[in-house]
C-alpha cells in the first residue's frame, strides 16, 4: 500500500526559521528519507510555498472562480493532488481548469512547490 | 522544540493580532501592550501543564481582557478573584471565540495597530521604532542595537511617538474601504521602511539590523494573509523576498559592499527567489501594476540572470520607465539610467541623469552613478570629480570605501 503522509504545521513558525535553522530541519529530514529511498520506498517528496503565494480555483460554478489564497473551506476534505510542470501560474490555472471541466464540484488549490524530490520507487 | 521555545514561538506569531484585538478593547496602546504582558505570563505558567491553546492569539486576547477586567475590578472592590477558575473557565470559552474570531475579523484591527504606528503626526523614525516594539515585540534593547542608539534614548522615542498617537485620535469604527486603502498603503510604506533600514546596514551594525529585514518580511506576509487579493502587497512581499535573497553575497568577507554584477550568485537564496517570483504571478493576474509589483519585478529579472550578462536590461529599462510614468522621481530615474547605459551606452545615461543634477546634489548615489558612466567614456578628471563629491556624501564607511576603489583604479590606469 502506498502512503501520503501530509505535514501539517504552523507556517508562521516555519516561516521564522533561520536559513540556518531551516537548512538544519531539512539536512535532518534528509537522513530519514534517504533511508527509505535507499529501501526503494520513497516516492516523490515536496515541501510547499507558504500559503500566500497559493492561489484556489473553485470548480463547483461554471466557470470556475479564481480566487486569491488558499483553499479556506472546511466543508471538504483533501482527497488527492498532482504535480504539474508549468511555465507561469497562469498555465498551472489552466491545466486545472482543464481538470475541473470533467470532474466539477470542489475546489483545487494551486501551491508552488519550493523543493521537489523525484520518485524512487520502482516503477 | 522546548517548551519554552514553542511558546515562545507561538507568542511571537500571535502577538500582533492580540495586541490589535485588545486595543481595539482599550482603546489606549499601553493598557492594550499590559493586557498581552500579563496575558503571555499567565501563558508561561498554563500552557506547559494544560498543553496549546487551539488558538493561542484568541486565548491571549481573552486571558488579556480578563486579566485587565479582573485588575480594575480588584482596585475599585479590594477583593481578589482566584486565578485557577479564570484559567479553567478560559478553556471553553477560547474555542467559542476562536471560531468567532477569524482573519476577516482580525484583519481590520491588525491594520488600526499597523496604521496607528505610523501614523502622520508621527516622525519616521519614530514609527520604525514603535512598530517594532508594539507589533513585532522586539525589545527596547534590540531596538536601540539596531538604531545605534542608548536604550535610554530609544525608550523616550517610543514614549514620544505613544504620546503623539494619543492625541491624535484614530478612529475605532470599522473603516469604509476608501479608508482602508489607504491605511493599508502607509501601513505597506512602513513595512518597507523597515527592511530598507535592515538592508542599509553595513559593518558592525549588519546583524543586529538584519533582523529588521526578517521583521519586514514577517509583517509583509501577515499583511498579505489578511488582505489575499492586494496585488501591491503580493508586488511587496515579493520585492522585499528577492533583495533579501542576496543578503549573503552583497558584502565580502571584509564587510565591503559587492555589486549586484560582482556578486556570487551561488550565495543567492533560491527558496526566496522563487517565492517572490510565484508572488509576482499571482500579482500579475490582476493586471493592477503598482510601484511594488514593477520594482519587485525587476528585482526578479536580477534575480532570475544566472550570470549578469544574462540581465534582460532592456527590459529593465521598460519597467522603470512605467515606474517613472506611477511614481515620478529623480531617484527612479537616477536608476533607469543605469540600465539605460547597458542598453543604449553611457553617452544615453548621461544625458538621461544631467537634468536630475539640481535635485540630486546631496545624494551619493547619483555622483557615483555619474562617476562610472564619466569613467566609461574615458572622461577621467570629471569621474574624479564625481566620484570625490560622492565621498563627501556617503552615509556609510563602506559605500565611501567602495567609491574609493574606483579612484584607485582610475589612478591605476592614469599611471
Amino acid at each position: 500500500m502506498l502512503y501520503a503522509i501530509l505535514c501539517y504545521h504552523s507556517e508562521d513558525v516555519v516561516c521564522a526559521w533561520s536559513k540556518e535553522e531551516d537548512d538544519a530541519v531539512m539536512a535532518k529530514l534528509n537522513v530519514v528519507q534517504e533511508k527509505l529511498t535507499r529501501q526503494g520506498r520513497l516516492g516523490p517528496v515536496a515541501r510547499l510555498m507558504p500559503t500566500t503565494a497559493a492561489t484556489t480555483l473553485r470548480k463547483d460554478r461554471d466557470p470556475p472562480l479564481v480566487i486569491d489564497g488558499p483553499f479556506a473551506e472546511t466543508k471538504e476534505q483533501l482527497l488527492g493532488f498532482y504535480i504539474v510542470d508549468c511555465e507561469s501560474l497562469e498555465a498551472a490555472l489552466q491545466v486545472a481548469a482543464d481538470l475541473a471541466k470533467v470532474n466539477p464540484g470542489g475546489a483545487y488549490e494551486l501551491r508552488p512547490v519550493s523543493v521537489f524530490h523525484p520518485s524512487s520507487l520502482p516503477s | 522544540m522546548n517548551d519554552l521555545a514553542w511558546i515562545d514561538a507561538a507568542l511571537t506569531s500571535a502577538r500582533p493580532q492580540a495586541v490589535a484585538a485588545l486595543l481595539r478593547y482599550f482603546r489606549d496602546l499601553d493598557a492594550a501592550e499590559e493586557a498581552f504582558q500579563d496575558a503571555c505570563l499567565r501563558a508561561l505558567k498554563s500552557w506547559p501543564q494544560n498543553g496549546p491553546p487551539r488558538d493561542p492569539a484568541a486565548w491571549l486576547i481573552l486571558v488579556g481582557r480578563n486579566v485587565a477586567i479582573d485588575a480594575a475590578r480588584r482596585r475599585r472592590k479590594q477583593e481578589p478573584l482566584p486565578d485557577d477558575e479564570l484559567l479553567s473557565d478560559l478553556e471553553d470559552a477560547e474555542s467559542d471565540l476562536a471560531d468567532r474570531l477569524d482573519n476577516a475579523d482580525y484583519r481590520d484591527d491588525i491594520l488600526r495597530l499597523l496604521f496607528i504606528c505610523c501614523h502622520p503626526q508621527v516622525p519616521a523614525t519614530q514609527q520604525i521604532a514603535l512598530a517594532l516594539r508594539v507589533v513585532s515585540g522586539l525589545t527596547v534593547k534590540q531596538i536601540a542595537r539596531a538604531f545605534l542608539v542608548s536604550e535610554s534614548a530609544m525608550e523616550q522615542r517610543i514614549t514620544r511617538a505613544k504620546g503623539r498617537i494619543a492625541k491624535a485620535n484614530v478612529a475605532f469604527a470599522t473603516p469604509g474601504a476608501p479608508e482602508r486603502a489607504e491605511r493599508l498603503a502607509a501601513v505597506a510604506a512602513m513595512v518597507y521602511l523597515i527592511f530598507n533600514e535592515g538592508y542599509s546596514a553595513a559593518g558592525d551594525t549588519a546583524d543586529a539590523r538584519a533582523q529588521l529585514c526578517d521583521e519586514a518580511i514577517r509583517l509583509a506576509r501577515l499583511l498579505l494573509r489578511l488582505f489575499q487579493t492586494e496585488p501591491e502587497i503580493m508586488g511587496l512581499t515579493a520585492l522585499l523576498l528577492l533583495q533579501h535573497a542576496r543578503t549573503a553575497a552583497r558584502f565580502d568577507a571584509s564587510g565591503q559592499i559587492v555589486l549586484l554584477e560582482d556578486q556570487d550568485r551561488n550565495l543567492w537564496n533560491r527558496a526566496l527567489i522563487d517565492e517572490g517570483v510565484a508572488l509576482i504571478d499571482k500579482a500579475v493576474r490582476h493586471r493592477r501594476p503598482g510601484p511594488y509589483q514593477i520594482q519587485a519585478a525587476i528585482a526578479a529579472l536580477h534575480a532570475r540572470s544566472e550570470r549578469p550578462q544574462d540581465t534582460d536590461w532592456a527590459q529593465i529599462d521598460l519597467l522603470y520607465a512605467s515606474l517613472e510614468r506611477l511614481q515620478p522621481s529623480p531617484v527612479v530615474t537616477l536608476n533607469r539610467a543605469v540600465a539605460v547605459s547597458k542598453v543604449r551606452g553611457p553617452e544615453a545615461a548621461l544625458t538621461m541623469i544631467e537634468p536630475l543634477a539640481p535635485q540630486l546634489s546631496g545624494y551619493f548615489h547619483f555622483f557615483g552613478v555619474k562617476g562610472a558612466l564619466l569613467m566609461q567614456l574615458e572622461r577621467r578628471e570629471e569621474a574624479r570629480e564625481a566620484f570625490n563629491r560622492a565621498i563627501a556624501l556617503a552615509n556609510t564607511a563602506t559605500e565611501a570605501a567602495h567609491i574609493r576603489m574606483h579612484l584607485d583604479r582610475l589612478d591605476q590606469t592614469a599611471s
